[in-house]
């Protein structure tokens, strides 16, 4: 039987935690994240946990002995936010290409500087291309349900790539909702029991992890983990469409909202996508066909999935939570593009950063951005990217 | 949208508007509502303004960003009056709930163009009484309630005699305080 | 010697056969790999002059000197990549060291 509850976003991941009982946490404390690993320690403390739960001196190496355990043959999880997130990145190129399934919980806030403990997704977009998958929640369930689902997608021994569980600092880390969890037992059996087929700690069929990749292995050893990447999306929905069949909560690698007949639309990651729904049914209400495509996963990259949502659109807003300082705008703005490209669609796209360091991403803020979608749609120029709520003179 | 209800706490680092509103979307969550409880984070200092926000409505909600034109406004803490905007936004036909001692009429003056309702509760006075400490956030939440309409006095009352008689399991004396804390705040709110 | 469960793999593999991660598998094995094509200067051992001290064995960078019943055999070439610290340390003269002993 699943159960109603009220949770904040934190303390939905870490009673995901809980029910899934992983046999070693390591973790560093930083905000937002803070209260996962401390959740996670009061549980063991109340014995409802048996969870090892390893107090390290960093980051770093929160993420190494993440690592380590791992490799021995056990889950390990760990949880990070902004500058602490920034202190693992070494580290998760080799989780990556160690191919360790860990499972991390990613408070999304700004990487400084200025120093700032705010949302933005400056800290999980500065590390999308190290081989890790990245699921984006747009409030306290989608995190408890992904965190859920994480070991599942990731232990697949299709993809054997670790996973990143991201919500939003604050604006759902920190704010109590409603949230339907499922009892443990029903919990812990879809997650299932890790069987490695390969671990350090196996007498009988001894291995080596994280050998030297001389030149004549290392491109052939790179291309292996982009085709663990490839496998994933098929992964990520196999198992999405197994944790709805059990608790009627579908997901997929991005979220259509009213786009079956959009013309206009916007495409976010995360907690704005809620606001930007409600923007949308006001927009409807008053004739305007506008829709938006909320990103889940942006590590695989659904560029396929992405296109076709978008094929029949006139013009699409491309709003991220990070400015790549490029010149030339946002990650998600660049490979959505870059997917629109591919598959010849014909919409005209702009690109907003937006929301950076906590700044507030409101509903009027939404009609704003559908205001200038009809304009582009009417022929008007635009800027290929720009801010929006930043103060201009 | 029209069914949600939005509150904005406003208080000092310190003073509980963050509790406050997590109570509020404790008891609303109880009522079968949809409830967000949440409040603007910064690097706070003990007696610094904080705002504190809920949501609560009878259909899910979805929007994430922070409360601009809320239907009741409390102000936890009357000296924040001038220096912070309290009313900022405050919807025609809202509620402005004040923590204050003073004279209805005396703290009416302090908002020269505001000409919506305006209610007053001594919650300090009110949890010194009966909690033995300045304790504002159940007196308050008690006329948050009521204000709001949420709930119906009794139901209130029992729903808060369950998560006291949880809170306080280990100090039972505490209950019956706050029990009465709640009921004479319910009575004691005055229009102004 | 145990089976080398790597050997299917080599520097012309394609990329299909790499285990994941690169992980070795079977451990151990880098007895498989003849270091002692690298050495181009080789120690000798003189049976007659060795006391059994096992000062050498130990120093042995490269396990190159087997000991089986507590006695030091001859080197194992496979492997030795001539370093020369046996012969450095031992007292007797049991080991000579040079490009004449080349082995």
């Amino acid at each position: 039987m699943s159960r109603r509850d009220r949770l904040s976003g934190n303390e939905a991941v870490a009673n995901a935690i809980r029910q899934i009982n992983p046999d070693v946490i390591a973790a560093f404390p930083i905000t937002p994240s803070t209260e996962i690993p401390q959740y996670v320690s009061l549980f063991k403390a109340e014995g409802k946990i048996d969870t090892e739960f390893v107090t390290v001196e960093s980051e770093h190496s929160a993420i190494s002995a993440t690592a380590g355990a791992e490799a021995a043959g056990v889950r390990a999880m760990t949880a990070t936010s902004s500058a602490g997130f920034a202190l693992m990145h070494e580290m998760l190129y080799v989780v990556a290409s160690d191919r360790l399934p860990v499972v991390m919980a990613v408070v999304n806030r700004a990487l400084t500087g200025p120093i700032n403990i705010n949302n933005d997704h400056s800290d999980s977009m500065g590390s999308r291309d190290c081989g890790w998958m990245q699921l984006y929640s747009e409030n306290a369930q989608e995190a408890y349900d992904n965190m859920l689902m994480a070991h599942r997608i990731a232990e697949d021994p299709e993809v054997l790539l670790p996973i990143m569980i991201c919500q939003d600092g604050f604006i759902t880390s920190h704010a109590v909702e409603n949230i339907v969890l499922e009892d443990d037992e029903t919990a812990k059996a879809f997650v299932g029991e890790y069987k490695p087929e390969h671990f350090l700690l196996n007498p009988g069929k001894p291995v080596a992890y994280g050998p030297y990749g001389v030149s004549p292995y290392y491109m052939e050893l790179k291309r292996t983990q982009t085709e663990a990447m490839n496998h994933a999306a098929a992964v990520i929905q196999k198992v999405s469409k197994a944790y709805g069949d059990l608790t009627g909560r579908y997901y997929d690698l991005i979220e259509r909202y009213r786009m079956d007949d959009a013309e206009l639309a916007c495409v976010c990651i995360g907690s704005s996508a809620g606001t930007g729904k409600a923007a949308v049914d006001v927009l409807r209400e008053q004739g305007i066909k506008a829709g938006l495509v909320k990103i889940r996963a942006f590590r695989p990259f659904p560029g396929d999935e992405i296109a076709d949502a978008l094929k029949h659109v006139e013009a699409v807003a491309i709003m991220d939570k990070t400015d790549s300082f490029s010149g030339n705008g946002g990650p998600l703005g660049a490979e959505v593009r870059s997917a629109l490209y591919q598959h010849k669609c014909k919409a005209e796209t702009i690109n907003y950063v937006y929301g950076l360091g906590g700044r507030d991403v409101r509903v009027e803020d939404f009609y704003q951005i559908f205001r200038q979608l009809e304009d582009i749609a009417d022929g008007e120029e635009a800027p290929a990217w720009r801010y929006i709520g930043v103060r201009e003179r | 949208m029209s069914n949600t209800i939005e509150i904005r706490w406003h208080g000092r680092g310190g003073q509980g508007a963050k509790t406050a509103s997590l109570l509020l979307a404790d008891v609303a969550f109880t009522q079968g509502m949809y409830v967000q409880g949440f409040p603007e984070y910064g690097p706070e200092r003990m007696g610094a303004p904080i705002t504190a926000y809920n949501r609560l409505s009878h259909t899910p909600l979805r929007i994430h960003s922070n409360i601009y034109t809320p239907d009741i406004v409390v102000v936890v803490d009357e000296t924040l009056i001038g220096p912070v905007d309290v009313t900022a936004g405050l919807k025609e036909g809202g509620a402005l709930i004040v923590n204050s001692r003073r004279a209805p009429e005396e703290v009416r003056a302090e908002f020269p163009g505001y000409t919506g309702r305006l209610y007053i509760i001594d919650a300090k006075s009110v949890s010194l009484r009966n909690i033995g400490r300045n304790m504002p956030n159940t007196p308050l939440l008690s006329t948050v309630v009521k204000v709001s309409g949420i709930m119906e006095a009794e139901a209130f009352f029992e729903n808060m005699r369950g998560s006291f008689a949880h809170k306080f399991a280990s100090k039972p004396e505490v209950l019956e305080g706050n029990m009465k804390a709640i009921r004479e705040a319910w009575e004691e709110v005055v229009t102004a | 010697m145990k089976e080398n469960l790597m050997k299917h793999i080599s520097e012309k593999s394609p990329w299909q056969d790499m285990t994941p991660g690169g992980i070795v598998l079977g451990g151990g094995n880098s007895v498989d790999v003849r270091t002692g094509d690298w050495r181009t200067v080789s120690p000798k051992f003189h049976a007659d002059k060795c006391r059994q001290c096992l000062l050498c064995f130990p120093v042995c960078p490269d396990s190159s000197i087997p000991v089986v019943d507590g006695k030091r055999l001859d080197f194992d070439y496979d492997h030795c990549k001539g370093c020369g610290i046996c012969a450095a340390v031992c007292p007797f003269g049991a080991i000579t060291f040079g490009e004449e002993e080349q082995a």
